[in-house]
């Protein structure tokens, strides 16, 4: 064998691996949450309803999301100020999740505590609400940069042109900015909610962990990932442990579907 | 014809400007909060026995977790042993052979890849390699977060190429280069920085992941060097001592908190850094 | 100069310190096409796009001097308005692709927050399109996307979509550069159509262009404006020894 196709070779097979891996990664999921999946037929499914906690999220984070995108994609493409937020931004997105956690848990919870006390409501701390807020915060600046990204793409002849028939600023983002990247922003906002889905250590510390569907916003509750960080190592049933692993196949197949499906309309917008 | 007034329009023009701002602002308070409140929690539980003896029982004065920091270490190396060769090849199979069917499935596994919560991950290292070898180890869990590494630098990789000029390559060709050497010895090279980028922030974003080690590498109260194992690292510390409703061992979890977060904070830096400054002209 | 619409006085542009165009004094005819030429980078986009203030957006771009609409200086009115008044053709055909053809060509009206009745929309597209000599073409598919459109097609809806406006100026930025022989043509005689109700610059690279449609020219040459005067004249005795050059395609 010559050097060149040798060195086609490692390259191809390193390929077949990764393929390999996620094809090993369906299979095992798959075979090891059957027991669970013929047990409880369908039903497993219905746990989506666990999951209030993404929605929610969804509201609070996209608004500004979509400011933050704006500010670095249209009003200040360079310069420092650009410079200074895109790496907060940054550094924001870069931060463990876990310290996210950690730190909602200890100083996020006890103000959402005083709260509730002075609502009169019971006052976990830990909750439903509690675990959006953390979310969004960690999210907003991952759906920024995407919807940074698709504001970008807008071309540049476009909105001169709105401003050469005396559009404001305001009224070219409303309507030639938006309109044009909606698309992306859309997928913007779909990967943005299969990152949430599968977020787990910081939802996990905070979330209060109750298999009860919530009453409200300060109920404690649940999300398909918190459920198995909390109850895989001591799941010792082996219809608890396949229940476990069906979730898990759940969220291997949302957030799977959500991503390509997200990355491929980019994709096309870029090419548009 | 109705038409609102100019001062009208430019008013909301400016008010929506000062909204944009004023969410920005906002939006990036979060940060100086968590380093702020770590940092000030974080420091004062921090001294020279915190990072060289092992944990003590709750109840009991001093102790450290100089077998998570040891841990953390064993893991990223290991990991970053099983992750780095392979990503890098992915990455120039997928730039070189842009056109190829295996480049477009590969490309979709990537996505898959990168896309899988990192809880799933741990699962799947769990039924790999626990579940057959009957316990839990380190190996396993720096395999989890080799495969949480591998689209990260892959995909970065994959993009550095990609800008590489073909007139760069070319020249080399026209000189009578075979083309692996041309790949190895000019590609590569001219896109090292973006690779390198790629393998930092890869590293970044397994040092803070506890979710796959939670059912691989498990925890140790004990030092071990031995990757078959259980292994201490610093996420698991945090989620377990922040658990407990000991005092000093949320002190504890503050100290290893700040450490990870500099640790994190520091290499997502260093990769912006190599970004900017490092970048070759065309 | 019998009837000026359009003077500019000590007009500088400047990129930072860099000046781009120098100490610019020339009057623009109503009713008239003037065509601004010269070699690339000469300055005559930058000088052309100062005009209706398209360079408020770039952070480092600065004007010095006076530019006088009707005697009344524009540096003093608000961009918005001076937009309005002075309006933009582009060097490649650039329809909001989000609007079908209907909406593009009112979109000026759309996007300044302006309310219409229905028949007085009607009323100005078909109108717009007829002067842009587009209606016959599109009249059936109006509520269709301007993307099927042929290049010079798309050309004559963006000027439509500036006409909509009833500007008193239209600044024509290199407006044929992309488009094939058959549909520059067509342009420049709507161009020649048009100059009976509006006031026409037109910035160009292509001399012959300048040459059949253009009452007045103004050479630039680096940032100066080295000669002005009846296009005719210009193309025949040039005064200045660059132009000559220029149009004999020593430089350029």
């Amino acid at each position: 064998m010559n050097k060149d196709r040798f060195y086609k070779f490692i390259l191809s097979s390193s390929v077949v691996v990764l393929i390999a891996l996620v094809a090993v990664i369906l299979v095992l999921l798959v075979e090891n949450s059957l027991m669970s999946i013929k047990e409880f037929s369908y039903t497993m499914f219905t746990k989506n309803e666990w999951d209030p906690v993404q929605k929610s999220f969804l509201l609070i984070s996209m608004p500004f999301a979509l400011f933050l995108a704006l500010f670095l994609g249209e009003y200040n493409t360079s310069g420092y100020i650009h410079n200074f937020v895109k790496s907060c931004v940054e550094l924001l997105a870069g931060i463990p999740s876990l310290i996210y956690g950690f730190w909602g848990l200890f100083i996020f919870v006890p103000m959402i505590r005083d709260a509730q006390m002075y609502f009169g409501v019971i006052p976990y701390g830990v909750g439903l609400l509690t675990a959006t807020l953390i979310l969004a915060i960690m999210i907003t600046p991952y759906s920024a940069s995407l919807a940074q990204e698709v504001i970008r793409l807008v071309p540049r002849d476009l909105k001169e042109a709105s401003y050469a028939l005396g559009a404001t600023r305001l009224e070219t983002i409303r309507r030639i900015i938006i309109p044009y990247a909606l698309s992306g922003l859309f997928a913007g906002v779909l990967l943005s909610l299969g990152r949430a889905l599968g977020e787990t250590m910081a939802v996990t510390m905070v979330i209060g962990n109750s298999n009860f569907i919530p009453k409200d916003l300060f109920s404690p509750a649940n999300t398909m990932s918190s459920i198995i960080a909390n109850e895989f190592t001591e799941a010792t049933d082996p219809l608890h442990l396949s229940a476990l692993i069906e979730i898990a196949l759940i969220l291997f197949v949302t957030t799977s579907v959500i991503n390509l499906l997200g990355k491929y309309i980019i994709k096309k917008m870029v090419i548009k | 014809m109705k038409e609102s007034s100019l001062k009208y329009r430019q008013f909301k023009d400016k008010a929506f400007l000062f909204a944009v701002y004023s969410v920005v602002a906002i939006s990036i308070i979060p940060l100086f909060l968590i380093i702020y409140y770590i940092s000030k929690m974080g420091i004062s539980a921090i001294n020279w026995n915190f990072l060289t003896t092992l944990p003590k029982p709750p109840g009991e004065a001093g102790g450290g977790m100089a077998n998570a920091i040891v841990g953390t270490l064993m893991l990223i190396f290991t990991s970053s042993i099983f992750a780095i060769p392979i990503s890098i090849f992915i990455g120039i199979y997928l730039s070189e052979y842009q056109e190829s069917k295996l480049a477009s499935i590969g490309r979709y596994c990537l996505e898959v890849l990168q896309g899988v919560p990192s809880i799933v991950i741990g699962i799947i290292a769990y039924l790999l390699f626990v579940k057959p070898f009957g316990g839990f180890n380190a190996l396993s869990g720096a395999l989890a977060l080799a495969m949480m590494m591998i689209p990260i630098i892959a995909k970065t990789t994959e993009e550095t190429l990609k800008l590489v000029p073909l007139a760069i390559k070319e020249a080399a060709i026209a000189l009578g280069v075979p083309y692996y050497k041309v790949i190895l010895k000019v590609v590569v090279p001219t896109g090292l920085s973006g690779i390198i980028t790629g393998i930092i922030l890869g590293i970044a974003r397994v040092a803070g992941e506890t979710a796959p080690l939670l059912f691989t590498a498990f925890g140790n109260p004990f030092m071990s060097y031995n990757m078959l194992k259980p292994i201490s690292s610093m996420p698991l510390i945090i989620f377990n001592y922040s658990g407990s409703p000991y005092d000093d061992w949320h002190a504890m979890a503050w100290g290893t908190s700040f450490i990870l977060l500099i640790i994190v904070l520091i290499l997502n830096i260093i990769a912006k850094i190599i970004a900017s400054r490092w970048k070759i002209q065309f | 100069m019998e009837n000026p619409i359009l003077k500019l006085k000590n007009f500088n542009v400047y990129y930072d310190d860099v000046r781009v165009v120098n100490n610019i004094d020339i009057n623009f005819e109503k009713n008239k096409i003037t065509a601004i030429m010269g070699p690339s980078g000469c300055g005559k986009t930058t000088l052309l796009r100062a005009i209706n203030r398209m360079h408020d957006f770039t952070p480092n771009a600065r004007v010095e001097g006076e530019i006088l609409l009707d005697n009344e200086d524009l540096n003093q009115m608000d961009a918005i308005n001076v937009r309005r008044k002075i309006g933009m053709v582009f060097q490649r055909p650039n329809p909001f692709p989000t609007m079908s053809i209907y909406d593009n060509v009112i979109s000026g009206y759309k996007l300044n927050g302006i309310k219409l009745k229905k028949a007085e929309q009607d009323e100005i597209v078909e109108n717009s399109l007829t002067k842009s000599a587009l209606w016959k073409e599109v009249k059936d598919t109006l509520h269709k996307r301007g993307s099927f459109l042929s290049g010079g097609q798309q050309q004559r809806l963006c000027i439509a979509r500036t006409l909509a406006m009833k500007p008193e100026i239209i600044l024509l930025d290199e407006p044929t550069s992309a488009l094939d022989p058959i549909a520059t043509q067509f342009i420049e005689e709507l161009f020649l159509d048009l100059k009976k109700e509006v006031t026409l610059i037109l910035v160009t690279h292509n001399m012959s262009q300048a040459a059949r449609i253009s009452n007045d020219t103004a050479f630039l040459y680096l940032g100066d404006l080295v000669e002005f005067g009846k296009t005719k004249r210009m193309f025949t005795t040039p005064e200045n020894k660059r132009t000559e050059e220029y149009l004999i395609g020593k430089i350029g």
